[in-house]
């Protein structure tokens, strides 16, 4: 297989209304940093692959088409993906996808969401004939799978506020993050308004207008420059509605994430591997992710959390950047997660830098926990 | 300035109207709740019960064509207390939103859990349907109003996880 | 380069209204009908892709509901595109040559119906300047064919003949939603939409789903003695500012034509993603196809699936190639106001 690296990433700040941009300056924002990063020219870019969740975000049909001059596509293949939550993720796999392939040299990959634009919560919950008329958005979804959990592992409350403060402490380290939350502790997160129990409101993801782009280029045309090396990547989807279905520790994660650790030789993960930016929108999802993703057994993920295990300088640190808790343009938020795995091992994550990441994990998931993208990248080839 | 020369953003509205239609296995289902039975569908390989069906069985990845009566008794699997009103929805917070698991079925749905206090709602406790009064019945899981606690021993939700038998 | 194959092909009866269908419903079926062809299941399947557009139903996640038709028991490696399912299979086709897939199954599934098409594609546009103004597709399309037609690039004859010919090529598409012929009488006596555009030269409100198989030129080998290789394809944006394009010049196609060295292959069949009846000649023009019978399923003016219609046109080419004596094929399939995004697929069945 053709070898391939991130030469670049690039970011916006994350803010709830970025009212100072466009759509298009938006994602131009995130693209200029990622070239400038990779230190590549317009001409260099072979294909740009877009992602982002649903179009009924921003109220614009397949916005690849308004957004091709923004995204620097004009006179070149443009590809846009869809995959629900997970698209910021499964967008780097496809863009990786195309420098592997042998199709192009390199790419340019671009997420991003506007949240602002319109009414996300809207866009989720319209009222459908036939069905009862009771969501209540991606935490009331996501709540009973949280319960169900604390339910079978007999994991403590303080858990879910542990997190929601680790990774706002994290975030105050990141100048791009969206919250910025000095001074957060568990007890002002255990203060926080119940929104969708077990879930208060500070152990909730923002909702965020932001942007992440990268620059991926095939072993020959790397030169000099940074890289983070691609050593495993995959996807993998199951049925919303599948009877026998795990939601709590969904099969597709394990198949998934079993997929690149097989790829990247990586057999104790927990080892192996230096640093992990997650999907964790909401507090209870490290704990349960540290267990469908295998670095530790069914049951032990809230015990790692609650020994720091987590923490930035912990064993096994999650989030450095301040993870979707704290920054969630959902169409980017995957792709941020990629970036930042990258930056690690690139040596470039600055105030938020894990010493000596050598190995680090990108993750995503969307829909109903049913699909997922992951990567592992590396300061080397060997 | 005025405030409204001020203003950095311009509402503009987009109205779409759809008009939606059900599909097969919906219509088939929705005219049982039309009459006020559930009846669900199965898998002709797993056997697999599906409620509400949406007319496939991903584990097989074939059309579930087997109907199958259900009574509209079942179980919490899981549930959340939800404290912010939903859009459009005049319930009042906090209400119960739970995963509801049909005896029979191999699959749950959301639906709302009243008649007991928030805070005794236990997961694997037994419910069963309050319908709306006859002459309201529609094509809707809305005639029925909500799901009520009644009085049976718990069930252990790991029992309940599907295995091909 | 590792070289893909198409192994099979199906498409739903394109329907005026699928109601009585829902998303697994109108998918299954023509995935099933591949499978059963081929004797193999989605075990068999290394890597599937689907492309479909939300706004089309209503609904924030209608692939979500669509991939319900698929097992996915164990678990499957699965994307989709927010595109046509031409472009679907573009990613499957480089999933199988980056060596982590030898098949792929690509789907598409579009419901025009439940909607007003001409409010969903207004939306397509800037959405600061010009959806506001709420331009519909049938205007868009008029300002290109009015340009062809002012630099004499095309006549109204041939957009007529378009017509004609479209409507008595449907005899050979069993799936074909519009099959009445029509004559230059009925084509003269319709009134404009928007001119120069009549009812007759614009596709039918269609609904329905497609499906293909890919695989490695190896793997293909196993399911046919002539394999119908993907030999060139490319595909490139234009601007999205129809001010600053020259709406007679398809700069996307002409790069895509150098790319894939075109101009020294003698086509035997040709299917364009044409929607509307002035891309017809147009098209023929720009791709030298004035001597190469085209769009003999009809196209998109007798069936228009929308986010499968590129996908039928190469669909439709292996399925020329397939069933007669014949070698080059070339599909094309398209996306965006105008022709604003373009892909090119140059199909060769080995002998």
């Amino acid at each position: 297989m053709i070898q391939a690296g991130v030469i670049g990433v690039g970011q916006t700040k994350y803010d709830a209304k970025r009212r100072d941009v466009s759509m298009g300056g938006l994602v131009r924002e995130a693209i200029d940093n990622a070239m400038l990063a990779a230190n590549v020219e317009w001409d260099a870019i072979d294909a740009v692959i877009l992602g982002k969740a649903p179009d009924m975000f921003e109220g614009v049909v397949m916005p690849e088409l308004c957004l091709a001059d923004a995204v620097g596509a004009v006179g070149k293949p443009v590809l846009r993906v869809h995959t629900a939550g997970s698209v910021g993720g499964s967008t780097g796999v496809i863009a990786a996808t195309h420098v592997c392939s042998g199709q192009f040299k390199t790419v340019l990959t671009v997420t991003f969401e506007k949240q602002s634009e319109s009414n996300a919560t809207w866009a989720l919950s319209p009222r459908y004939p036939y069905s009862p008329h009771i969501n209540a958005g991606a935490g009331g979804y996501f709540a009973p799978f949280i319960r169900e959990y604390i339910r079978r592992y007999d994991a403590p409350e303080h858990i879910g506020w542990k997190v929601a403060v680790k990774d706002r402490l994290n975030a105050l380290k990141n100048p791009l993050a969206h919250l910025h939350i000095p001074g957060i502790d568990e007890k002002m997160v255990s203060d926080t308004p119940m929104l969708w129990e077990p879930l208060r409101y500070l152990e909730s993801c923002p909702s965020s207008d932001g942007a992440c782009a990268m620059v991926i280029t095939s072993k020959d045309l790397v030169g000099s420059r940074d890289v983070a090396w691609i050593k495993g990547m995959a996807v993998r989807s199951e049925g919303t509605l599948s009877a026998g279905r795990d939601e709590v520790n969904p099969q597709a994660g394990i198949d998934c994430a079993k997929d690149i650790y097989d790829q990247a030789g990586i057999t104790n993960p927990y080892k192996e591997i230096d640093c992990a930016e997650i999907y964790v929108p909401f507090s209870w999802y490290e704990p349960m992710w540290l267990e469908n993703l295998g670095f530790c057994n069914l049951g032990e993920g809230w015990k790692l959390t609650d020994k720091d295990a987590t923490a930035i300088d912990g064993e096994m640190p999650f989030n450095m950047s301040g993870g979707v808790m704290s920054s969630n343009p959902i169409g980017a938020s995957g792709m941020i997660r990629f970036g930042e795995a990258a930056l690690q091992v690139m040596g470039k994550a600055n105030d938020h830098q894990v010493e000596d990441a050598k190995v680090a994990m990108g993750h995503a998931y969307g829909g109903a926990a049913q699909f997922f993208a992951m990567w592992i990248v590396s300061s080397s080839l060997d | 300035m005025s405030e409204e020369e001020k203003k950095d953003y311009a509402e503009s509205p987009i109205n779409l109207e759809y008009h939606y239609t059900a599909g097969s296995a919906t219509t088939r289902f929705l005219n049982q709740v039309k009459e006020g039975k559930i009846v669900g569908q199965s898998c002709p390989k797993c056997s697999a019960v599906y409620v509400p069906p949406r007319g496939s069985c991903p584990r097989c990845g074939v059309a579930t064509n087997i109907e199958v009566p259900l009574t509209d008794k079942g179980c919490i699997e899981s549930f959340t207390i939800v404290h912010i009103p939903i859009p459009g929805n005049p319930i009042v917070p906090p209400y119960v939103c739970a995963m509801i698991r049909l005896d029979g079925a191999n699959i749950s749905f959301l639906h709302l859990i009243q008649g007991i206090d928030v805070e005794e709602i236990r997961i694997g406790m037994r419910i069963q349907a309050v319908w709306k009064p006859k002459d309201e019945w529609t094509h809707s899981l809305e005639n029925i109003k909500w799901f009520t606690p009644i009085d049976e021993p718990d069930v252990d939700v790991a029992t309940l996880r599907f295995q091909e038998s | 380069m590792k070289k893909v194959a198409i192994v099979g092909y199906a498409q739903h009866p394109i329907l005026e209204n699928a109601g009585a269908l829902n998303e697994v419903e109108l998918i299954m079926p023509v995935v099933h009908q591949l499978f059963d062809e081929l004797g193999i299941s989605q075990n068999n399947i290394d890597f599937t892709c689907s492309g479909s557009c939300d706004y089309l139903q209503g609904a924030a996640f209608a692939f979500v509901e669509g991939l319900s038709a698929i097992q996915t028991n164990p678990p499957i490696k699965e994307s989709h595109v927010e595109m046509d399912a031409a472009w679907a299979m573009y990613e499957s086709m480089l999933k199988i040559q980056m060596g982590d897939a030898d098949t792929a199954l690509i789907y598409g599934f579009g419901k025009s119906s439940p909607g007003r098409l001409d409010s969903i594609i207004s939306l397509q546009m800037d959405p600061y300047y010009i959806s506001p103004l709420w331009p519909d597709r049938v205007s868009l399309a008029a300002i290109q064919a009015r340009v062809l037609l002012e630099k004499n690039i095309i006549a109204p004859e041939q957009m007529i003949s378009a017509v004609i010919e479209a409507r008595t090529n449907s005899k050979n598409n069993k799936n074909a939603l519009v099959t009445e012929l029509v004559d230059k009488e009925a084509y003269l006596a319709s009134e404009k939409i928007s001119s120069p555009l009549n009812e007759f030269d614009c596709p039918p409100i269609s609904d329905g789903s497609s499906a293909m198989i890919i695989a490695s030129e190896e793997k293909a080998n196993e399911f046919t003695d002539h394999p119908i290789i993907i030999e060139g394809i490319d595909h490139r944006i234009e601007s999205s500012n129809i001010g600053s394009r020259d709406l007679s010049k398809p700069s996307g196609i002409l790069a895509s034509i150098e790319q894939l060295k075109l101009e020294k292959i003698k086509f035997d069949v040709a299917e364009l993603h044409t929607q509307f009846s002035h891309e017809v000649p147009y098209l023929q023009s720009v791709l030298n196809l004035s001597d190469v019978p085209t769009n003999l399923s009809g196209g998109p003016l007798v069936g228009n699936v929308m986010m499968c219609a590129g996908l039928d046109a190469i669909g439709k080419t292996y399925e020329a190639l397939k069933s007669n004596d014949l070698t080059n094929g070339l599909a094309h399939a398209s996306s965006g106001p105008c022709l604003q995004h373009n892909m090119l697929v140059h199909l060769e069945k080995k002998s």
